[in-house]
């Protein structure tokens, strides 16, 4: 029996629950033996004038051999995000201007640990408060710039036309609303860490906490003007990244730097503090849905206006709005889709890829449009989506997004989540409360959604070696950090080679060993990495067999693998010679490596359907059930499916319901703790009910579509439109999320007052 | 995240407290659960040059019956309140409210006098010791006195507590059968309360609805005016000057107020 679909346990978990993981900060490693401790004073204040930087005092204190700042460091400063303003650099350290709380102003070097945060309580820098700008809108206007010589605090346009005013002309109906997604933290419980020593070969290894250890490298050797092979990338245990562990954080740049500037190792480990302010954040657009159709329900005509925060410095959230575009129409066939996106940058933490990045921001515009038109014709939310998905017969189906949708069952992915919560019995369970004043309503969102996974990077390596005692070292270069690959790989070879998957061993993460990867993000890794592993698979039983043919007098098309004793058989003949894998690689290196190019990105979709109480005297929104259909092809190991579905779709509740970034009008952020910043805990989830769907992708052999995001992109629309489908008999339409209980309460309150 | 360095001492005995507290002054700070002392010295918003740690006093760690009271030792940890059985039985909303502090790491640390000391009007144990009539045992070089809850906070973060001061017992009304309830309002199971209710034999006291832990003194009147709990609820938030912040405006907190005062009510009513 094939060990594919199984559900076989993490081979990864016995580690981390005895000995437990072993980050970045934890590294013993003799290279980084006499190590320097690396703390960054930071400032304070959200967007100022540094007129003086006095570092005296803090040379002076115990411990210290070296306090800089930008003006010691003979480096340009990066452009983080290649494609924007040139002007938009972000220096080491700053100098001149600050531009959020949390920017690095100066470098603390002590030998202790503990000695770096003394030192840097004095070094004193003279700041002249310059106005915050926070709100994108504002920001749009010029009023006030971050960059005086990029003249213009934007950092990206999408679509420069000028909107059709006769875009909706034909549409009976139309509806438009101004509406938020919000900005949230990834707040991984492993912050960012980095540790440099540079060797007498002239190379540094660079041990850091990352998705991607080759992007890494790149970005540190582009920045620090060295050849790419200059560079050894290591990463160790990687707790938690959710995008916003993807390439070099510009501090691993400048630990490399102070390692080769001091001659001496450098470490550095942020506290959870500095991690609330230092580290990426997601999402944070602001946005204009206008949907327009037909009184039957059928939606004719779509429009998206982005205005999207890229924080003080560009990086990848510059590019994000392109997959928001992309996937604007979501679901649906919509005959006209218009979009564009204008991305600034603000006195805020910069923001980059976070769970679906740019992917849950479409899906969350067009599915709050399409509950505001069932809402405006009176019809039934699910039934609207399931009038305008495409059709299973249009696919593939290549979108007014310019997206080509592989694979799907839009309509029947609806129905099995209806089917599954018995969305009728909902209803009239929601009517019951309503007529007899229930304090506590149920409200009921449905959500349909399509989005894309291993955009952008579609090619992924694998080396297999088998060794004489039987067992294989694979070689990957995607990076898990959480997801299980070292089970799911694994699995991927026994299927084939019929070695056990315990004796298997799975390495990633080291630039020397697997020089090209394209890490782990996107959802990408098993359609492109597990399907590279699969192919390596084929290619090392084609060496074995053309290796057996002489062994075995056979010739190699009458040789097959023998999986019960991971061996290679003479076809039909039982009781013939054989020839194990091991006892090949005995004889000669039995190792292959090869490279799998799906060369385009793969559809998964679904639909959620969310449950929510609410609470109307107090606001507050309790998810009752939540059912999650998500379909991404066949099922490799159900266990890590769930947990991947689990995650997300705990990820997804919690924008929905309780996340939110927030910063004061003076850029100051509200949010830096974890006593303020909302992140769930289990008390604040139902159980999930995932409901099967397998729906194969033709990109590749295994039909296999990414699973890593998916939860969060269905559930935080099934739940946001919850809430309000609660309340629309008071006819409340629409509430931003978070829907905190304040929010929701004041939702009410003005209803109420505006129906007195 | 690394607080500025400091001395350590664990005397053996309450009595060696109180004697360093005396001696070191303005330099010391006492430690018991170390729960809300140390995450502010982390973010280096306190830095004390001495922390006087009393969390191993076992001479403080107890739950017993003292003639009309039940006399509870300033270092009994969250988690003892939860399952003590002399509380079960004599004061039962300090179990009910011990239980909603936290996770069950911080109930395993957290002292109930480390928790009134701080002073924090957002916690939980305060408001249910002014609800239940208590008083806080202090003691000094200077002897030992009692003051009445009622009179203990003073501002946030400031208590009538003076500097050589020790709580050591704190002592609460044996309330029996009386009716009470608590209703803690959170965003997230472990969070602070945004706003909190205890009830107890018709007296009510607020959690978060101003510097200081509040009784709702109005609701108390109309309940013993013989009002119906509806009534005597409404008048909860009456006097209170309530906090804003990203998790509610006064506004919001005020409809808390009644709306949790009235279900503690009814729940009491109806044990
Ligand atoms: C993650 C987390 C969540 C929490 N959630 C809640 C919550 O939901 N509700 C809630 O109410 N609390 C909460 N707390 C606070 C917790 O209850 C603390 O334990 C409590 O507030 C303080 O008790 P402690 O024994 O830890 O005091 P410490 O931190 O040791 O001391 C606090 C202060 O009191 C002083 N002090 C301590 N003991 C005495 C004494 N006997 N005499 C004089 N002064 C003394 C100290 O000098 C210090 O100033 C939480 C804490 C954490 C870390």
């Amino acid at each position: 029996m094939s060990i594919m679909g199984t559900r076989v346990v993490r081979v990864e978990d016995p580690v981390f629950l005895t000995r437990g993981a072993t980050y970045t900060d934890d590294l013993t490693d003799e290279r980084l033996t006499g190590a320097l401790h690396l703390t960054l004073v930071r400032s304070p204040i959200a967007h100022a004038t540094i007129t003086s930087i006095d570092v005296s005092a803090a040379r002076e204190a115990p411990g210290v051999v070296a306090v800089l700042t930008g003006e010691d460091i003979d480096l340009p400063a990066p452009l983080l995000f290649p494609g924007a303003n040139k002007a938009m650099v972000r220096p080491w350290l700053a100098t001149e201007r600050v531009r959020f709380v949390g920017e690095p102003v100066a470098a603390v070097l002590t030998e202790g640990r503990y000695q770096g945060p003394d030192a840097a309580e004095l070094v004193e820098v003279d700041y002249e408060p310059l106005p915050a700008v926070v709100d994108v809108h504002a920001s749009a206007t010029d009023e006030v710039l971050l960059f005086p010589d990029a003249g213009t605090n934007t950092a990206a346009v999408y679509n420069k036309e000028d909107p059709d005013p006769d875009f909706f002309a034909d549409c009976e109906v139309v509806v438009t609303r101004d509406i938020v997604n919000q900005r949230v933290a990834a707040a991984s419980l492993e912050t960012r860490a980095a540790s440099a020593v540079w060797g007498d070969d002239g190379r540094c290894t660079l041990f850091c906490s990352n998705q991607n250890a080759q992007g890494a490298r790149d970005e540190v050797a582009g920045w620090l003007g060295v050849d790419a092979s200059q560079i050894h990338v290591v990463l160790p245990d990687v707790g938690g990244g959710f995008g916003a562990k993807i390439g070099a954080d510009p501090e691993f740049g400048l630990v490399a730097w102070l390692a080769r500037h001091t001659g001496r190792p450098v470490r550095w480990s942020e506290s959870r503090s500095e991690n609330m302010t230092g580290m990426v954040q997601g999402r944070d657009q602001r946005q204009t849905i206008t949907i327009g159709g037909s009184r039957d329900g059928r939606v004719k005509a779509y429009r998206l206006d982005v205005v999207a925060d890229a924080g003080a410095y560009p990086r990848l959230g510059v590019f994000l709005p392109v997959f928001t575009r992309m996937m604007a129409p979501g679901t649906y066939d919509i005959e006209k889709v218009d979009s564009r996106a204008r991305v600034v940058v603000t006195n805020t933490t910069s923001t980059a890829a976070y769970r679906g990045a740019g992917r849950p921001e479409a899906t969350a515009a067009i599915e709050r449009a399409m509950d505001l038109f069932a809402a405006e014709i009176g019809m039934d939310p699910a039934e609207v989506r399931k009038i305008n998905v495409v059709p299973p017969e249009k696919f593939p189906f290549t979108t007014k997004g310019g997206a080509e949708y592989d694979s799907g069952e839009y309509a029947k992915a609806i129905d099995l989540a209806l089917e599954a919560s018995d969305y009728a019995g909902l209803r009239a369970e929601q009517k019951a409360r309503r007529e007899r004043g229930d304090a506590k309503l149920l409200g009921i969102g449905v959500s349909s959604y399509v989005e894309i996974t291993g955009g952008g990077a579609f090619a992924e390596n694998a080396s297999i070696e088998v060794h004489p005692d039987g067992s294989a070292l694979i070689w990957t270069g995607t990076s898990p950090h959480g997801q299980g690959h070292a089970t799911a790989w694994a699995m991927l070879a026994s299927d084939q080679l019929g070695i056990p998957v315990e004796k298997i061993t799975v390495r990633h993460g080291d630039t020397d060993q697997v020089p090209e990867g394209g890490g782990t993000m996107g959802s990408r890794s098993l359609q492109t990495g597990g399907v590279a592993v699969h192919k390596a698979s084929l290619e090392l039983i084609d060496l074995a067999k053309q290796r057996a043919a002489d062994i075995l007098e056979a010739s190699v098309e009458d040789l097959e693998v023998d999986t019960a004793n991971a061996a290679i058989v003479v076809r039909g003949a039982p009781g013939s010679p054989t020839v194990t894998f091991a006892q090949l690689a005995e004889r000669e290196e039995l190792k292959v490596k090869t490279v799998w190019d799906g060369k385009k990105p793969t559809f998964p979709f679904g639909s959620h359907v969310a449950v929510v109480e609410v609470d109307t005297e107090t606001g507050k929104v309790t998810v009752e059930r939540i059912w999650a259909v998500d379909d991404a092809g066949p099922v490799l190991n159900p266990l890590l499916c769930e947990g991947q579905r689990h995650g997300g779709i705990a990820q997804g509740i919690a924008q929905a319901l309780l996340e939110e970034v927030v910063y004061d009008p003076d850029g100051q952020p509200l949010t830096a703790t974890f006593a303020d910043y909302g992140f769930p805990s289990a008390a604040e989830l139902p159980s999930f009910d995932l409901v099967p769907m397998e729906t194969p992708t033709p990109i590749n052999p295994l039909g296999f579509k990414g699973i890593g995001e998916a939860g969060t992109i269905g559930s935080t629309p099934a739940v946001q439109s919850a809430v309000i489908d609660a309340l629309a008999h008071l006819g409340i339409r629409h509430i931003d999320m978070p829907t905190t209980p304040l929010r929701v309460w004041e939702a009410i309150q003005n209803a109420v007052k505006e129906d007195g | 995240m690394i607080p500025v360095g400091f001395d350590y001492a664990r005397p053996d005995s309450l009595d060696a407290a109180v004697a360093l507290l005396a001696e070191r002054g303005d330099e010391a700070t006492i430690m018991a659960g170390g729960h809300s002392l140390l995450p502010v010295m982390k973010l280096r918003l306190a830095a004390p040059e001495l922390i006087v740690d009393i969390g191993r006093l076992r001479e403080l760690n107890y739950v017993k019956v003292d003639g009309d009271e039940v006399a509870i030792g300033a270092g009994t940890r969250h988690h003892d309140l939860e399952v003590s059985d002399v509380l079960a039985a004599e004061v039962p909303l300090l179990p009910a409210v011990a239980r909603t502090v936290g996770d069950p790491q911080v109930r395993h640390r957290g002292t109930i006098g480390g928790s009134l000391a701080h002073g924090d009007p957002a916690s939980d144990l305060p408001a249910a010791v002014l609800a239940l009539d208590g008083t806080i045992v202090l003691r000094s070089p200077r002897g030992q006195r009692s003051v009445p809850a009622t009179e203990f906070w003073t501002g946030v973060f400031t208590t009538a507590k003076e500097p050589d001061e020790l709580i050591v017992e704190i002592r609460v009304p044996r309330t029996g059968s009386a009716g009470w309830a608590y209703e803690k309002f959170t965003r997230r199971a472990n969070d602070w309360a945004i706003v909190a209710v205890a009830v107890v034999d018709g007296r009510v006291g607020l959690v978060n609805m101003g510097s200081t832990p509040l009784r709702a003194s109005a609701t108390e009147a109309a309940l013993a005016e013989g009002k119906s709990i509806a009534e005597a609820a409404a008048l909860a938030a009456e006097g209170t000057e309530p906090p804003t912040d990203t998790a509610g405006t006064p506004e919001y907190r005020k409809n808390l107020a009644r709306v949790l005062t009235r279900r503690a009510l009814e729940t009491a009513a109806g044990r």
